[in-house]
């Protein structure tokens, strides 16, 4: 028999049993449609994360106020005993596996210019700021030396500003008004899109430190900064610069007796491989919980195949007893579970790219839809069709004609 | 004549545990081509297992079997598939077709096992229904037929590969009466005009006087073996 024929029959079976077709189907649609949307998942929150660390910058250290247990709960967070802009001077001087650093200091509030206004955060930073996380301007240029000693009233603008208040307009030297001061746009920043929170990295507004902490944002404590962002001089670096921006504010802050250090050191980029290596480990696991669905899905195809057969042991009788050898008996069966996991790999992976996007669009999450793994579970699905389909389909072509013949 | 069927010493025993049941006991004969044959016996007499060995859906315990001069003993089971394929057509007493499948598709079924190109088979299967008088009823499931009209197809589907045997175990045994006689006028005229070779189990006598010759088997021996006047169909 040509396997053209042998392809007809093997459709012509199946559609005689549409509802048995679709029922053993449905194990490869749901294997299948998982693997899809479990490895979307996975890879979406890797690339997110991948993501992430390419936008804050690499060998990242950032030193908070507040001492942190070992389990990294703050602890007297907030309170009166706080990081200055002399405590990160110190640091960029005295440590030497520090490359350089980005103190900063800022709030909430409004803004306006013209007739249009908008809540943003305003940040006071210096121009290191930008080389850190790798964040160029679009157009205009970076704080300078006297700006930054004078305490001027220049602002670096995000995308998302010049959208929301200049719409079309050239902001470049345009004055607007933060809490009622003017300031002089005198950058705009590259797009840099959401951040893994979700939240918009471009809605944002950056001043020189020294202009946010006595003429914006001022404080009780003065030339108090928020966060002191690092980089070390090299990956290898990130401990020792650890350790000496640990040894040198201590030494600074001296606390006294059994009080805890009131600041943190915390190395981000440590932080961020853990979160690497647990997405890492997570999408493996979706992966795998998702394979074994997919083959439990393949032994369900043999399952119904194995019933098949015995329900259809006189059909494969009277098909011998009119000349069907044992190997066209073998192809029709293993042509129909094939054919059957083919077509349920195909709807599985309608519904699982249907299943991912929704999952992304209910929750968020960012999803990662490769077609390898499109391919990967489609060739997968047609391999579990093979491999299960093929002790069934051989069982019925050994049968003997006559006992097949006269099966009740 | 040359001889299209010839057996001899054919056993089958059938085992179970330490009891052995035969059910041929040492069988010898000849059909010629051309024949048309009744076997007869009473129930448990081994006609049913005879026809199987001589069909090649069983194979006997000991014995030889020769086809054509062709010794069945020694042939694989592919080589069985094709000459059930080429040479045999079968007809039996619960018809046999595949359910939910239409009269044309289940006389197509030898076709599709066959060297027959694909675009051939429409037409002959078609053609294989007319002759059983059938037309018009190409589309009809099992189903949607009476038993003498399945009976028919499975006819038809035993013609179509224009096969040098039909073996006929109990045909008429699911029909009544006059759809009997009109099977049997059918089988009749197969045997007249196509040469078919027709070899047929049955119980009734009014089915066997049909036939030229009847052998009458008992306990999986051949009784007795002879020959009739077979009655004028028309
Ligand atoms: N598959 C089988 N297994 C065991 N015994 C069988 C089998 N087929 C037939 N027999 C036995 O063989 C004998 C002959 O059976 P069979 O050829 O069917 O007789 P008939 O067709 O003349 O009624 C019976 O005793 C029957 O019980
Ligand atoms: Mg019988």
């Amino acid at each position: 028999m040509k396997p053209i024929s042998s392809l007809k029959v093997a459709l012509r079976a199946l559609q005689i049993n549409k509802m048995r077709s679709f029922l053993t189907m449905l194990g490869i649609i749901i294997g299948v449609g998982a693997v899809i949307v479990m490895v979307a998942i996975g890879a979406g929150a890797r690339e997110m994360i991948a993501q992430q660390i390419a936008s804050m910058g690499s060998n990242l250290l950032m030193v908070v106020p507040g001492a942190t247990t070992a389990g990294g709960a703050r602890m007297g967070g907030g309170s009166a005993s706080s990081l200055t802009s002399d405590d990160a001077k110190a640091i960029k001087e005295e440590c030497p596996a520090v490359k350089t650093i980005a103190p900063f200091w800022g709030g909430v509030t409004q803004v306006i210019y013209g007739n249009q206004n908008w809540n943003t955060s305003v940040t006071g930073t210096l121009p290191s700021y930008f080389e850190i996380r790798e964040w160029a301007l679009a157009s205009g240029r970076n704080f300078s030396d006297q700006e930054l000693a004078g305490a001027v009233k220049v602002a670096i603008i995000g995308k998302s500003i010049v959208e929301n208040l200049f719409g079309s307009e050239d902001p470049l030297g345009q004055i607007i008004r933060i809490k009622k001061i003017p300031f002089t746009v005198i950058g705009v920043l590259t797009p840099k899109g959401q951040s893994s929170y979700g939240t918009d990295q471009d809605d944002t507004i950056y001043i020189p430190l020294s202009t946010a902490q006595k003429r914006v944002f001022g404080s009780r404590l003065p030339n108090r900064v928020r966060m002191i962002m690092v980089q070390a001089q090299d990956l290898s670096l990130m401990a020792a610069a650890e350790k000496q921006i640990n040894d040198l504010l201590t030494q600074r802050h001296k606390p006294q007796g059994d009080q805890l250090a009131d600041f943190t050191v915390r190395n981000l980029t440590e932080i961020m491989a853990t979160a690497e290596q647990s997405a890492k480990v997570m999408s493996l696991l979706l992966g795998s919980i998702a394979l074994v669905s997919l083959l439990v899905g393949g032994i369900g195809i043999m399952n119904i195949m194995l019933v098949s057969v015995t329900e259809r042991t006189r059909e494969i009788g009277i098909r011998m007893a009119v000349g069907a050898r044992g190997i066209d008996i073998l192809f029709q069966f293993l042509t129909e579970s094939v054919v059957l996991s083919l077509v349920g790999g195909l709807i599985g992976i309608g519904l699982g790219v249907l299943g991912a996007e929704l999952t992304s669009k209910f929750t968020g999450w960012n999803v990662v839809i490769s077609i390898l793994a499109l391919l990967i579970s489609f060739f997968f699905a047609a391999a579990v069709g093979i491999f299960f389909g093929y002790y069934p389909a051989h069982k019925a072509s050994r049968l003997n004609p006559i006992d097949a013949l006269r099966y009740e | 004549m040359e001889n299209l069927i010839q057996v001899k010493d054919l056993f089958k025993i059938y085992e179970f545990g330490d009891i052995q049941i035969p059910a041929l006991n040492g069988v010898s004969l000849s059909i010629e081509a051309g024949e048309f044959v009744a076997i007869m016996g009473s129930s448990g007499s081994g006609k049913s297992t005879f026809m199987n060995i001589l069909g090649c859906l069983d194979v006997p315990t000991r014995g030889s079997y020769f086809l054509s001069g062709n010794a069945i003993g020694s042939m694989s089971r592919d080589a069985l598939a094709q000459l059930r394929n080429q040479q045999i057509g079968f007809v039996f007493q619960g018809f046999n077709l595949l359910a939910r499948t239409s009269a044309l598709e289940n006389v197509e079924l030898p076709l599709i096992y066959g060297p027959t190109p694909a675009r051939e088979r429409h037409h002959l299967a078609k053609e294989a229904l007319v002759s059983v008088g059938l037309s018009g009823r190409e589309d009809h499931h099992p189903n949607q037929l009476s038993g003498g009209q399945q009976q028919r197809v499975a006819i038809a589907r035993a013609l179509v590969n224009h096969p040098s045997i039909i073996l006929a175990d109990e045909p008429t045994g699911n029909l009544d009466t006059k759809t009997s006689l009109e099977i049997m006028q059918l089988l009749t005229q197969l045997n007249e005009e196509q040469k078919i070779t027709i070899i047929l189990v049955t119980h009734e006598q009014d089915i066997s006087t049909f036939t030229r010759r009847v052998i009458q088997f008992k306990d999986g021996l051949v009784l007795q073996d002879r020959l009739q006047h077979p009655k004028k169909t028309d």
